[in-house]
Parts: C-alpha cells; structure tokens; sequence
C-alpha cells in the first residue's frame, strides 16, 4: 500500500498539469463566448449574441459545413491509402516490413510546414506538376484549379494524415492471431472471404481510431487552407485564427471553437461507443 | 458421445489409402525440417504424429493443411494431388492447438462459419449446427462468445466447427495440450468415443507417448524431421525398432553389449543367443524384470543378483533402481510390494530383451 503522501505527490502534477492547461483554458474560451466586445475592449456582459450571430450569418454555416466536407474527404482518402498499406505491411511485406515501417513513419519527423510548402511547389502554375503535364502536352497552360482551392486542401491533408490512419490500423491487424486467418481458409474461406469475414471485423477498432485522427485534426486544422487553400479553401480554424488575431473579436472566436469542440466530443464519444461494440478481448 | 449425427464421408475403397505422403521434404531456409517423410493413412484411421517438439510433426500437419509448400515429395487424397491446391480447396479441416475460435462471433456462427464461406443451402445449415453442438454437447452455448467459454468448451467448439464440415480427413494439433491433466483424460477418451461414432480418419499431434498410446490405431513417430517407425501402440512399445523408440516410447533399460560364439553379454548380464557377433544393444522393459524369491530361474531366463538402490512408490507399482554389480544400473518395475532394501535376485526372459538399432 502506498501512503496518502506519496499518492498526492506522484498525482499532483498530471493534476496541475489538466487544470493549467485543459480545464482553465477551456473554461475561460466557454466564459468567452458569452461575453462581448465594445469598441474594441472586451467586456464582461453575459449574453448570448455570439451564438445568434453564427446562426443567423450562413457564412460561418458554410464554412463550418465546407470544413467538414473536407475533413470526410480527407477522412476517406487516408483511409483508402492507409488501410490497405497497413494491410500489405502486415500480412504480405515478408522480410522487408521493418524497413517498409520505417519509410511510412519518416514523413512524420518532416515539419509540417515544410511539407506545406513542397505541396505549394508541387500544384503551383509554375510548379512541378504543371510542368510536367505540359512537357507531356496533357494541357498547353497551367492548370489553376489544383492550388488554392479545397482539392489542394484535401490532398495536402491526406498526405499529413495518412501516417496517423496507417498507424492504428497497422496495430489491430499486426493483434490479430495469425492462426484466426489460417482457420477461415482452413474452413473453406478464399482469401477474399477471409478478408470481410475476419480481418476487416477485427480491425474495427484500428481503423475507426484512424478515421477519427484524420477526420478531428482535419477539422482543427488552418496551416493547410492557409498555404494552399486560397479564398475557396477556407477553413473554420481560419475564422477563429482572424477573430482571435485580426479583428480582435475574441467572444465570437470562442463560440465558434466552443462549436468546433461540441463537434469534436460528440464524434469522440461516438467512435468510443463504436470501438467498444467491435473489441472482443 | 450421442447419436451419430454426422454422416460418414463417402465410401472409398477400403485398401486404398485416404491419404498418402510421397518422399515429402521441407525446408525452412538451410534447415531441413521434414526429410523424405512416405506415410499412408488408411480411411477411418486415428493416426498420431509423436515427437519431441521440433521433431517437424506439427509441419506435416500443416503440409497437408496446406498452411505450407513442401520443397519437395507430393501429398495424394483418393487419387488428388493435394499439395497443389490452396487450403481453402482441401477436404480437410483442423482442429488448432489454441482453438483460434472467431472471437468476434458467437459459438453458433463459428460453427456455421465453414458452411456458409462454401455456400452451403441455407436451410440445411441450422440442422447441421445443431448436430455438431450436439455431439460435443455444446448445443446450450449456441449464443455465447469464445471469450466467455473455458478451455475445455473452446476445444468442443473447435471440434464442432471442424466436424459440421464432413472432412474425409480431421487433423489435430495437440488440441488436449492447453487443458488440464483430469479434462485431458476426459477429453482423451471422448475424442476416441467420438472417432469410432462418426468414422472419420484422425491425423493427431502430439509430443505426449502416454495420449498417443491411449488414442491410436497407429503410431507414427518422428525425430529430427525423419520417420523413425510407424506402428500400432502395441507394436512400438513391444518391439521398438530403435534404441530412440525404446526410451521414448515408456520406459526402458539400454543394454549395450556384444555378441561372441551365440553368447549375449551386457556388463555382468549373459545369456544365450544364437546371432552373428558384433556390438549389439537390447532394450528392457523394467516391468519385464521380476523378483525370483527362491533363486531360480527358467532355461529361457536370465537371472542376476542386485542391490537395491533406491526405491519410488507409484501406487499400484514400484519403481526400483538395482545395481547388479561393476556400477550397472537397471530399473525395474514391480507390482507394489512394501519396501525392499539389500540383495536379492531377479529374472528376466531371454524374449523379453529387444534388440534394437542404436
């Protein structure tokens, strides 16, 4: 048995640590939003004009829904790359998947913005992949639509994400006993059947983790919309980013984030529920 | 077990064997795990693969499971070439040493899981279910999860999802090895009830002498990846063709000795024996030897005088160590006597010391 001492020095600190930096920023962000601005000076009068603004102006609605839209995107993508590169690494890869591992997470050691900005060099007009598309005279001008719109988001945002899709589903399918695959042939099951019968139910858990990270950092996110997003691209985090810096309109950037939060709880909340009904241990 | 539920598989001529095993050889990188193993397993057999571990039983089974690619040799089933086709195209079903159950399906669904991946008509699927929890008496876990089961229940469910398939061919990796030592004789003696109910051919693995004897008809035992005999337990206990065989099959005592003049001489032990000389090793089993309280023997026994070293109880017999002089040791085997200490002499027929291969 430990001391009552000892249980309260070794808690305190992931205890301070919540209260300084989780619970009092969130609790002074909700203070926030019901607070208002008066020429340019905050002042602390409890209303709820923030979140009658947001209902009322479609902007922030259509952005809000243009932030999801690309988040579900990025969500399917990194899905669609990840899920089978994990399952190539994990059943198929033979001698070379430490080495295969590795070359997945390498990526994640880049800064992002330097990732951000080879993406710019890529899409521009006068980038690489333009280039390339006129030397082989698939188009005779620059194609302008693949920076500065929510394509170039997407796609910038699915190669960021990917890794982190790859990562949880690589883990469910490396837990699934080997043996469980074996029986399912063994009982007459193709490898296609094997697949949808018992690999995929398996990695439920994995590739819902998945989903969310891409889906919940997609949604936060305003580097991406910012370097290659333009004025088509923009983002919710933007909003929030000139409220909060520009227009010094803190009350309404904390109702958006306020939103954005809600959002975020709900779907964690969700995938939790989910991953329970699909883990069997 | 109840009523036969599962159909035999169909007929197929009694003297041709189900399964056949020519010069198979496997390789795993520069060991060679299976080295020319020919065997046949004849239609309704319970046939045991034994050896120690490592010994490449469990590769065998999974050759013709078809988990594994032989690196050379073929497996036949009633005329097909087996080691060509893929797993899920054998008439063979496995029975896993950890059960591997679907742990996301329910014990119903796990034993329907083999007929519904064939396409099997539906309405003939409940049936079957049926039957196959019946006849490993499962029928009232139908809906619960693996998880929620034990080891012994796993292992009924294991059987029952192999069985609803109607394999002409059972194959079984140490299934009794995760359970207990008294489920273990349970479940030993119901699988062998079981196999002479339904009719279908067994192939066993195990590293356990005493599960092998009691279960099969024949005994195929391995070393190192090699066969090193094939016989019904009787025949192989009492006429272990190898020195290997003898000690690990039971257990025995090694003579090792020579042959000069039709005279058999092990340490102090000599008997008659009309074969060509040379160095040649017998096994003797200890329950062969036998007190001789008045110090006779017969012309065809062989009778020595021994100091008793030490003495183990075992219930219903006694294990003694007898030194019987110049530092050899035998052990012997006695029905329970009450303690023994000094000299006394023992018997042994001439018949009873095995020659075998070193």
């Amino acid at each position: 048995m430990y001391s009552r001492a000892y249980k309260t020095i070794v808690s305190a600190p992931p205890l301070l640590w919540v209260c300084l930096f989780l619970l009092l920023p969130y609790a002074l962000m909700f203070a926030h939003s019901f607070w208002a601005v008066q020429d340019g000076v905050l002042v602390h009068r409890w209303n709820l004009a923030n979140y009658q603004k947001l209902l009322t102006n479609p902007l922030y609605a259509e952005v809000l829904f243009r932030t999801m839209r690309i988040a579900a995107s990025v969500m399917l993508c990194s899905l669609f790359l990840g899920y089978p590169l994990a399952y190539y690494l994990s059943f198929h890869s033979g001698p070379r998947k430490e080495l295969l591992y590795q070359l997945v997470i390498v990526p994640l050691w880049v800064s992002y913005l330097v990732r951000g900005y080879a993406w710019k060099t890529i899409l521009g007009s006068e980038g690489v992949l333009n280039g390339f598309l006129q030397y082989v005279h698939i188009t005779h001008e620059p194609v302008s639509f693949l920076l500065y719109s929510p394509f170039a988001v997407v796609l910038m945002l699915t190669h960021i994400y990917t890794p982190f899709v790859f990562l949880p589903i690589y883990a469910s399918l490396e837990h699934i006993p080997r043996p469980l695959v074996e029986a399912s042939q063994d009982l007459g099951a193709s490898p296609a059947s094997t697949f949808f019968r018992v690999i995929l139910p398996l990695s439920m858990p994995g590739l819902l983790a998945g989903a969310t990270f891409a889906f919940v950092l997609s949604l936060g996110d305003f580097l991406a919309p910012l370097l290659v997003g333009g004025s088509s691209g923009t983002m919710i985090a933007n909003i929030v980013q000139t409220l909060f810096g520009a227009t010094y309109d803190w009350p309404l950037g904390a109702a958006i984030s306020v939103c954005i939060l809600l959002i975020t709880l709900t779907l964690l909340l969700l995938t939790e529920r989910l991953e329970m009904r699909w883990s069997f241990k | 077990m109840s009523s036969p539920a599962i159909p035999q598989p169909a007929s197929v001529d009694a003297n041709a064997p189900l399964l056949e095993a020519r010069a198979v050889a496997k390789r795993f990188g520069s060991r060679e795990v299976l080295k020319n193993i020919s065997l046949n397993i004849a239609p309704g057999e319970f046939l045991t693969l034994l050896g120690e571990s490592g010994s490449g039983k469990t590769t065998l089974l999974r050759l013709i499971a078809g988990f594994e690619q032989p690196t050379a040799g073929e497996i036949w089933m009633i005329g097909e070439r087996l080691d060509t086709l893929p797993p899920y195209k054998r008439r063979v079903n496995t029975v896993f040493q950890n059960y591997a159950l679907f742990p996301h399906l329910n014990v119903r669904e796990n034993v329907s899981y083999g007929l519904r991946v064939q396409g099997a008509p539906k309405n003939e699927i409940p049936g079957r279910v049926d039957d196959a929890l019946n006849v490993v008496k499962m029928a009232e876990f139908g809906a619960a999860r693996p998880s929620r089961l034990s080891g012994g229940q796993q292992q009924r469910v294991a059987l029952a999802r192999a069985l609803v398939n109607r394999p002409q061919l059972l194959l079984l990796d140490e299934p009794l090895s995760a359970l207990d030592a008294n489920l273990r004789k349970q479940m030993q003696s119901e699988l062998k009830a079981l196999q002479r109910e339904i009719g279908i051919t067994f192939l066993f693995v195990t590293h356990d002498q005493e599960e092998a004897m009691a279960l099969s008809d024949r005994i195929a035992l391995l070393r190192d990846g090699a066969l090193e005999q094939v016989a019904s337990p009787r025949e192989i206990y009492a006429h272990p063709a190898t020195a290997y065989t003898a000690q690990f099959i039971g257990q025995t005592n090694l003579l090792h000795g020579e042959i000069r003049r039709s005279i058999a001489t092990c340490g102090v032990l000599r008997w008659p024996l009309d074969e060509t000389d040379g160095a040649v090793l017998f096994s003797l089993r200890p329950e062969t030897i036998r007190l001789s309280p008045d110090g006779k023997r017969q012309t065809h026994e062989v009778k020595f005088r021994g100091t008793i070293r030490q003495q183990i109880y075992g219930g219903s017999s006694e294990l003694l160590e007898v030194d019987c002089g110049a530092g050899q040791l035998l052990r012997v085997r006695l029905p329970a006597c009450g303690p023994l200490t000094g000299d006394h002499d023992f018997v042994f027929s001439i018949t009873d010391a095995i020659r075998v291969a070193d």
